[in-house]
């Protein structure tokens, strides 16, 4: 999984300080439609200058978020913030605010150019001055040679590009992506992340992004936000959220995890946690900064990459026998299903470092599965 | 290009014919020499001469023209007016009820739209003329327009007038500037319904029609009633050639209207 990479410079953190204010504030939103609750007393700050993905599963309320921030639905209550002031009575063409559309939302009747300009000359931007920013805006998302076209001449991904564009063009404070690469395809996709990125650092303006691939999130975002049934299961930062999930919902959603459930042993002493997991097998010894309680079930997660996979016994705080169900042969990477004890299977993935390294490895293989103290989390929702 | 096939050429040639050949024997007979309409003898342009002397007639052509023009154009207005309320205002009390009473007209007799405008001007002491035709022909072509313009919109992706509002548009500059050139096309095809509409109503308007006020359609149907005559012919071809002048130039209208947008962009791109 990629990962932003922490700046070389001074760490960007705005959320660990507290004399910052936040550019967007929700404060106890809730979203109804109806009778069915679409965001359910929602509190949520976001910083300046921040990358901020939304990732959860279909219907959780992304997008009613999105357009609760662009103005086209209004909270049922609580109240949204923007640089401190109320947004809820200003109309969205009034907002500071651009949303990119997931269906692009480019008009048909219009060329390329014309909608990049489109509102900029619904600005107090001097007409001068329109023809050199649409230059910029073109020259910065490649699309020259397009200009003259129409939306139905170009292809899905140079429009794509046209809405970025178009959305980019006011500089607005506060930009909205709503599943903006959904329809591209990898390697364009990637190409298009990091152009992203660029675009972020070198205009400065806060991104929202909307995605279902977490993949884009962890590359993208300067923080993460797992939603479920309209409300926040965790925010953080993309390693946070991936090394350090505060609930099992949101480890197995975002990349893949290993689940066991247990009870913890008594006699645990300082941040050090055993997990009675079977009644034959060893306890899993885990570490937890808030060790909880002893007897209490809890779910211990672990990542399978961090699951490493033997013939022979190694010497590790954590060892677990088991014969391999299944492989997945992945390329780089391939991940073995070992059955430890009936019906319990656990994932360790291992790199094919050497073309068919790992021959000695098959089904039925009898072997052992071993981890450190630190590689789990221990979750108690 | 799409490959030629018989069944194609077959079937437009009797589309074709059967919409338009009672309508080429009309004009050919225009032409005829003879008084008797069923009987050639020979090329002639003396009816439209004939038919230019006629006060009567061109009185009427001129009534039936402007009312046809004003109605349509009040109709169009209307209309994609209410068919954009009914497709945007999503659900509020009484929709069904409003949607109902904007297509009521469609299905109701002439006869009787006809007989209740009548009434309804004579009790607000209107005198009949061109300004009650004109008022009556928007009433029943209005809803003609509604539908046309409906179906367009029911397709239309909101989200491009979301796009707009996002990008600084007002409400109604959103209409203006994305939906209304996005729907054009159906609302001029509205424009021109209506225009026919109201070019060959006969019953609505003989009800609100005046003395001074007679169109073409009464007009011809009391002269036919006496027999066809070739004048009448020829006063019919002169109509074809207006409503397809008419056809050609809104479509050559909005072609032009595209093209200018083109250049002011082309301006301020140079500039
Ligand atoms: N206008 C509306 N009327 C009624 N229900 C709505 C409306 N808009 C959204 N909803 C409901 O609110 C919930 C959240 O919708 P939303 O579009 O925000 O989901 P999402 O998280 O963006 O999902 P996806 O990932 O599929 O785009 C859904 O269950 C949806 O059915
Ligand atoms: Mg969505």
């Amino acid at each position: 999984m990629r990962m932003a990479q922490p700046r070389p410079d001074a760490v960007f953190a705005p959320w660990d300080d507290p004399s910052e204010t936040p550019l967007i504030q929700f404060k106890n939103v809730t979203k109804r439609f109806g009778d069915f609750t679409a965001i359910d007393d929602l509190t949520l700050d976001i910083y300046a200058r921040e990358f901020f993905a939304l990732l959860g599963p279909s219907g959780c309320g992304k997008t009613t978020l999105m357009r609760m921030l662009a103005g086209f639905e209004t909270p049922t209550e609580g109240t949204i913030l923007l640089d401190g002031v109320d947004i809820g009575p200003v109309p969205p063409n009034e907002r500071p605010v651009n949303m990119m559309f997931q269906s692009y939302a480019l008009f048909p009747h219009l060329t390329v150019w014309e909608n990049i300009a489109f509102g900029l000359k619904r600005s107090d931007m001097p007409k001068d001055q329109i023809g050199d920013r649409v230059e910029r805006m073109l020259k910065l998302t490649q699309l020259g040679k397009f200009a003259k076209r129409k939306p139905h001449q170009i292809s899905g991904g140079q429009r794509q590009r046209v809405a970025l564009a178009r959305s980019l063009a006011k500089a607005p404070k506060l930009l909205l992506l709503d599943e903006p690469l959904g329809a591209l395809d990898k390697k364009l996709r990637h190409e298009t992340q990091f152009e992203l990125m660029d675009i972020q650092e070198s205009t400065g303006t806060t991104f929202v992004i909307v995605t279902h691939d977490q993949e884009e999130a962890m590359t993208v975002a300067s923080r993460v936000a797992v939603m479920v049934d309209g409300n926040l299961a965790q925010v953080a930062t993309p390693d946070q959220i991936y090394e350090a999930p505060t609930s099992a919902y949101v480890a197995d959603f975002i990349g893949d995890v290993n689940l066991i459930e247990g009870a913890v042993e008594a006699g645990s002493t300082g941040t050090d946690v055993a997990i009675k997991w079977s009644a034959t097998e060893e306890p899993i010894k885990a570490t937890s900064d808030t060790p909880p309680p002893a007897a209490s079930t809890v779910q211990f997660a672990i990542r399978p990459e961090k699951v490493a996979i033997s013939s022979e016994k190694p010497d590790a705080a954590n060892v677990m026998e088991g014969k391999i169900l299944d492989i997945a042969y992945l390329g780089n990477i391939s991940t073995y299903h070992v059955e430890v004890a009936p019906g319990l299977i656990v994932k360790a993935q291992a790199t094919n470092t050497r073309r068919i390294s790992r021959r000695n490895l098959t089904w039925e293989d009898h072997v052992y599965l071993s981890w450190t103290d630190t590689a789990g989390v221990v979750l108690t929702e | 290009m799409r490959r030629f096939s018989w069944f194609n050429a077959t079937a437009l040639t009797f589309g074709f014919a059967f919409l338009y050949l009672p309508m080429l024997i009309l004009i050919i007979y225009s032409f005829n020499e003879s008084r008797l309409v069923t009987v050639w003898a020979g090329f002639s342009t003396k009816w439209y001469g004939e038919l230019w002397q006629n006060e009567a007639f061109l009185d009427a052509a001129w009534v039936t023209i402007k009312v046809a023009f004003w109605s349509s154009t009040l109709a169009t207005v209307l209309g994609t007016m209410a068919a954009y309320i009914m497709v945007r205002a999503g659900r509020f009390r009484g929709r069904g009820l409003f949607s109902g009473m904007i297509y009521a007209p469609l299905v109701m007799p002439e006869v009787i739209t006809g007989l209740s405008l009548l009434l309804f001007f004579i009790a607000i002491g209107l005198d009949r003329g061109v300004v009650t035709i004109v008022l009556a022909h928007t009433t029943f072509a209005m809803c003609y327009v509604s539908v046309v313009v409906t179906s367009r919109l029911v397709s239309f992706d909101q989200s491009l007038e979301e796009a707009a509002l996002d990008l600084g548009c007002t409400p109604f500059d959103a209409f203006r500037s994305v939906t209304l050139p996005i729907i054009l096309p159906a609302v001029i095809s509205g424009w021109l319904l209506a225009f026919t509409l109201s070019l060959d109503d006969l019953v609505i308007a003989s009800f609100t029609s005046g003395p001074s006020s007679t169109t073409l359609p009464i007009k011809i149907f009391s002269a036919v009633r006496l027999g066809v005559t070739p004048e009448i012919n020829a006063l019919s071809t002169i109509m074809i050639l207006l409503v397809t002048l008419g056809v050609i130039t809104a479509s050559l209208i909005s072609r032009r209207s595209a093209l200018k947008a083109r250049e002011d962009e082309r301006k301020a791109m140079g500039g």
